[in-house]
């Protein structure tokens, strides 16, 4: 049975076995779908949250489905900082600007370091290699306070530097890129370097195109820690006007939970924190699932 | 700081090479300490924010967690003070925090690594074109992500009878009176727990997903010739030794989230501290210590502490799918 090609067996081969095992396989759907169920319940009741009007929060006992759908909470929650000094607009503002940012400098530093870690074996790459490895098991964020200190020693203090800097550094993307690029043939970046290409021609015309879908993964990675990170808005921004959206809702929803008089406007805030990750999960999907092949850590 | 790091990583590049290549043609042994130059002028701008936010965090958390610091007073050394404060005096940490850490950290993180497992197993059965939905499902509430996924459980599990959950289970009888989910220490741990599974499905998720995927549909046929009977079987002996390098991808990625878990229980709660500490993670003994109280030397030995426990969980892990050089 063995067959020359790969792929083609593989897919057909999924397929035949469905057919045999169709009852199975129904069992398998049914149980997905209850469990999708589980999933996406509070996505449903938030997404109709957000759309009630004033009135349908409070009603007993309560309802899923908006009856008469409004944008009212969202008009709401742009007017509730409509008397203090700093609009939410600005709030949403500062949130694209470091997750825009944030995308573009972790993207590329991680491309940039995990293609010599790679390629280069240069003196000490193991060194570096496992010292990133070890820090994948740490997270940064339990050692706020020294990260803290070196934020304020750096002066970075209430800029936007301040909210990027501090992420940049991410091993798991490092790692993810490395691995990546370590299914790249060493014959094809030679064969570029014999016909006279420079190292950064050969990291920009082979290596990043090939990278594609791990540098699209790590980019929905990094935008979705920036654009829902409210740790950096706490602790190295004092200055009200640098502040980002997650913590304009954080201190909305505080000392909210048996109150739902702002719940309406909370919810749209969530829907609005979402909407954005989501389409951006959606174009890049199959991308993810490529990537995420090589994500062994062996 | 960064520079004197590049100029540390540059330096044994230089002489190494002069010693291997003394022989060398001179201008070959230019382009290759050039070469090696690019290569790390190539990794200089993640490794400056590298050693800035991670390295040196991490190596001042253990310097300062053997000294008393207030951020005003110079830090003074203590020797294990801090240390012998933490399990011996601290009764905060030992009856709240520290309980309540190893008890989130046993039930979410485990139950959300298997069930991402088993999910992700399911999924790969079915065909591709349905494989794209359920994935997407799962994966949507880490899209939530943040502070957004505590606003989508507040409508659910509010204490008075318009919440979802409380209002479901007094129309069917099963309680008489509106349970506070989120506000009594008797329920504020379950609710914790079950909004972590229910965000569980992350990255790793997704890792295991792809390493299902990726297992090479030949060593099924052959374990068939070798008798293997039933899916469960094909599982234990194919599927996961295949793919053990995903698996320990999914279970570094589980650990860490669990472990640096601390927001969520005052953000369901809405309170600082969590009701009667019944939240109360080493998370948030850490910013108790650290920005409350400004003891900064404690709450660093307290982040040490955390960042042992991490690494150690992160052993077992290894020892129980880290291949031993047989791939």
């Amino acid at each position: 049975m063995a067959m020359p090609l790969l792929r083609k067996p593989f897919r057909f081969k999924r397929q035949s076995r469905l057919h045999r095992m169709s009852r199975f396989e129904k069992a398998v759907v049914v149980l997905l779908v209850l469990f999708s169920a589980f999933m996406l319940l509070p996505l449903v009741y938030i997404f109709n949250h957000a759309l009630k009007p004033y009135e349908e929060l409070f009603i007993y006992p309560p309802t899923i489905w908006a009856r008469s759908p409004s944008l009212q909470n969202f008009v709401e929650l742009f007017n509730i900082t409509s008397d203090s000094v700093i609009p939410v607009t600005r709030y949403i503002f500062n949130s694209l600007t470091v997750a825009v940012l944030s995308v573009i400098t972790v993207t590329g530093v991680s491309a940039l370091c995990a293609y010599p870690l790679s390629k280069h074996k240069f003196p000490g790459y193991k060194l570096v290699f496992a010292t990133i490895m070890l820090t994948l098991l740490f997270a940064p964020e339990t050692v706020t306070i020294p990260r803290y200190l070196v934020v304020s020693n750096l002066g970075i203090m209430n800029t936007y530097w301040g909210h990027i800097l501090p992420m940049v550094a991410v091993p798991v993307g490092v790692f993810l890129m490395k691995q990546f690029i370590d299914q790249i043939p060493n014959e094809l970046l030679e064969s570029a370097r014999l016909d006279g290409a420079r190292e950064f021609t050969v990291f920009l015309r082979i290596v990043v195109p090939v990278i594609l879908p791990a540098v699209a993964t790590i980019g929905i990675i990094s935008f979705q820690t920036a654009w829902g990170n409210v740790e950096t808005s706490n602790l190295f921004m004092q200055d009200e006007q640098m502040k980002t959206f997650p913590f304009f809702i954080s201190s909305l929803t505080s000392n909210m939970a048996n109150n739902v008089a702002r719940q309406g406007a909370a919810a749209a805030a969530a829907l609005f924190m979402f909407i954005p990750n989501l389409i951006i999960f959606l174009v890049f999907q199959s991308k993810v699932i490529a990537t995420m092949a090589h994500s062994g850590i062996k | 700081m960064s520079e004197i790091n590049a100029q540390a990583l540059k330096k044994p590049s230089a002489t190494g090479e002069a010693a291997l290549r003394t022989k060398g043609k001179a201008s070959e042994l230019l382009r290759e300490i050039w070469r090696f130059r690019l290569s790390y002028l190539f990794i200089a701008p993640f490794m400056v924010c590298f050693v800035l936010f991670i390295l040196i965090p991490v190596a001042s958390a253990f310097l300062l967690s053997f000294m008393t610091y207030n951020s005003l007073e110079p830090p003074r050394f203590v020797g294990w003070a801090n240390f012998r404060y933490m399990i011996s005096e601290d009764l905060l940490f030992l009856k709240y925090a520290l309980p309540n850490t190893f008890k989130f950290a046993i039930i979410a993180g485990p139950c959300g690594y298997i069930a991402a497992f088993l999910l992700a197993w399911l999924i790969t059965i079915l065909p591709a074109t349905l494989r794209k939905w359920f994935a997407l499902a799962m994966y949507s509430p880490s899209l939530m992500g943040g502070i957004a996924m505590t606003i989508v459980w507040l409508p659910m599990l509010s204490g008075d009878r318009i919440g979802y959950l409380n209002s479901f289970l007094l129309e069917w009888g099963f309680i008489s009176d509106p349970v506070l989910w989120v506000t009594s220490k008797e329920h504020l741990m379950s609710s914790m727990i079950v909004v972590t599974l229910w965000s569980s499905m992350g990255i790793g998720f997704l890792a295991m997903m792809a390493g299902i995927l990726n297992v090479n549909p030949e060593l099924y046929e052959a374990g068939r010739l070798d008798g293997i009977k039933s899916r469960l079987e094909e599982i234990w002996y194919i599927t996961i030794p295949s793919m053990k390098p995903q698996m320990l991808f999914g279970a570094v990625m589980a650990i860490v989230g669990t472990f640096k878990a601390g927001s969520i229980g005052t953000e369901l709660s809405g309170m600082n501290p969590t009701p009667q500490y019944s939240g109360h993670l080493i998370m948030n003994q850490i910013d108790d210590y650290g920005f409350i109280r400004f003891e900064l030397g404690y709450a660093s030995a307290l982040s040490v502490f955390l960042l042992l426990l991490m690494y150690l969980s992160n052993k077992f892990c290894w020892g129980l799918f880290g291949s031993k050089g047989d791939e």
